[in-house]
């Protein structure tokens, strides 16, 4: 295609290349200008949260209007690869059966240890309840930080460090409040630490994400590699910010040291996002790190 | 005898106002910004996704009127509309501003080399670019704490580097649109 370059001169005139050469220094020096304040923002991750914060509120009510919209667009954009997977029928078909036969074990897994647990613990700790319930209105889709927008904000007693969890699992923490939205780590960052622990035997355990929609889960005890496919993983309430037995994931396979797993709550359909208490108040002191720092709470063995 | 060419005048009078004209500036300027700012804005939308697949379309309707239109963009423009990215995307706030800062020296050190390219090579140096700065992208998300593994960027770069041809048109489209107003 034919450059019609008006910035670039040809030729030998002194006046136009000077031109030029000051656009180089000009963008050279814009380029430094923008490695500063991203040497700045990864000191210190919280500084520019105002912009954000700023750029989230204007656009809330954008992400409000179309939210019917969602499911929709989640089915043709989130499932894409799901249906490209499941080119057939019948795998999709297998697919769902075995989803529900692990969703029949899990709630069963579950409902016996969060017996067996109080019974244990004389649970000090009850269920206290939600903050407040809201929704997801967006993510960061393009980008490997995984964050996303949660449509109420410091309005209903939201802070920086509480869980969100859905109807089918835990979905991640809020890390920066804004007066009408939060913006929401999810558990598949890889900056996203959780204590977990198996449902069925307590088996402790550390959960992370992979950014790509999967956790991977190792063993606190190393040297043994106690999961088995299709083992279901719960929060432990080690380090006090999740409440224990939270559902968090479904073992996929194993690996070296510890399992590859999927998190049983989905964010792109989670009907509602429930903003937990943070589970022991000392967990609040963690809270004065910046918000993108992961929290010191490795389970104790 | 005499024939009126009356007739005919007032036929012409309604395209007069359109031929000839003066074009807009503000939407020969606005409408390519505009047009990058939205891109920025679609993480905004209700969109959510468990892993990083959304192409950079900021970045990409960006690359596109720079590869389209090249002298368009002054050089220093990557600056305040990688800034204007940053605010939106979720990654380190200046990451993108860099990245598209150094994008514009790259394609303007390119077009002093290869002055003359044809469709494919254009596509070509967009699928570099696109693919380095989603590299990029998360190797400055690295600096502030636990990285994903690098694999799990390929599905977004392939899907990215297979909708510049759909961006592109659609720049193109955008580009008649500005200079026919």
């Amino acid at each position: 295609m034919a450059p019609s370059h008006k910035n670039r001169p040809r030729g030998f005139s002194r006046k136009a290349q000077y031109g030029l050469f000051a656009t180089y220094v000009l963008t050279i020096a814009g380029a430094i200008f923008a490695g500063l304040l991203l040497i700045i923002s990864v000191i210190d991750p919280t500084g520019f949260s105002a912009l954000r914060i700023i750029g989230t509120e204007i656009t809330a009510p954008i992400a409000r209007l179309f939210d019917s919209l969602r499911r929709s667009a989640n089915d043709l954009g989130g499932n894409t690869s799901a249906y490209l997977d499941a080119a057939s029928k019948n795998r999709a078909l297998e697919k769902q059966v075995k989803k529900n036969r692990i969703r029949l074990i899990e709630a069963t897994a579950i409902k016996l240890e969060n017996k067996r647990l109080r019974g244990l613990l004389k649970l000090k700790h009850e269920e206290t309840g939600h903050i407040a319930i809201g929704r997801l209105i967006s993510s960061s889709a393009a980008s490997s930080r995984r964050l996303a927008t949660l449509s109420i904000g410091a309005n209903f007693g939201i802070r920086s460090g509480q869980p969100v969890r859905g109807p089918d699992g835990l979905i991640g923490r809020v890390i920066e409040t804004g007066p009408t939205t939060a913006r929401v780590l999810l558990i598949t960052d890889a900056n996203s630490p959780v204590p977990v622990m198996r449902a069925k035997d307590g088996t402790p355990a550390s959960g992370e994400g992979l950014s790509n929609g999967l956790v991977i889960i190792r063993p606190v005890n190393l040297g043994l590699n106690p999961f088995k496919i299709g083992d279901i993983i719960v929060t432990s309430g080690n380090g006090g910010l999740f409440r224990p037995n939270i559902p968090y994931a479904i073992v996929l396979r194993k690996t070296a040291d510890g399992a590859i797993a999927r998190p049983l709550a989905t964010p792109a359909t989670s009907p509602y996002a429930m903003v937990l208490p943070i589970y022991e108040e000392y967990a609040l002191a963690t809270q004065a790190q910046p918000a993108d720092q992961p929290i010191a709470n490795e389970p104790i063995p | 005898m005499k024939v009126s060419i009356a007739p005919r005048r007032r036929a012409s009078a309604g395209y007069r106002s359109r031929l000839n004209r003066e074009q807009s500036r503000l939407s020969m300027l606005a409408i390519p910004i505009i047009s990058v700012l939205l891109g920025s804005m679609v993480t905004t939308l209700p969109i959510i996704t468990t892993q990083a697949i959304l192409p950079p379309l900021g970045l990409m309707i960006f690359l596109s009127w720079r590869l389209l239109r090249p002298g368009f963009w002054p050089m220093w423009s990557g600056l305040p509309l990688g800034l204007f990215d940053d605010i939106f995307s979720g990654s380190p706030f200046g990451s993108a501003a860099l990245i598209w800062s150094l994008m514009m020296i790259a394609l303007e050190l390119i077009d002093s080399r290869a002055v003359w390219r044809d469709y494919l090579q254009d596509w070509l140096v967009a699928a570099i670019i696109i693919a380095l700065s989603i590299v990029g992208g998360w190797f400055f998300l690295g600096l502030s704490g636990a990285k994903p593994h690098l694999e799990t960027l390929a599905p977004q770069i392939i899907l990215s580097i297979f909708c510049y041809p759909l961006i592109v048109r659609l720049v193109s489209r955008l580009d008649s649109w500005r200079l026919a107003t």
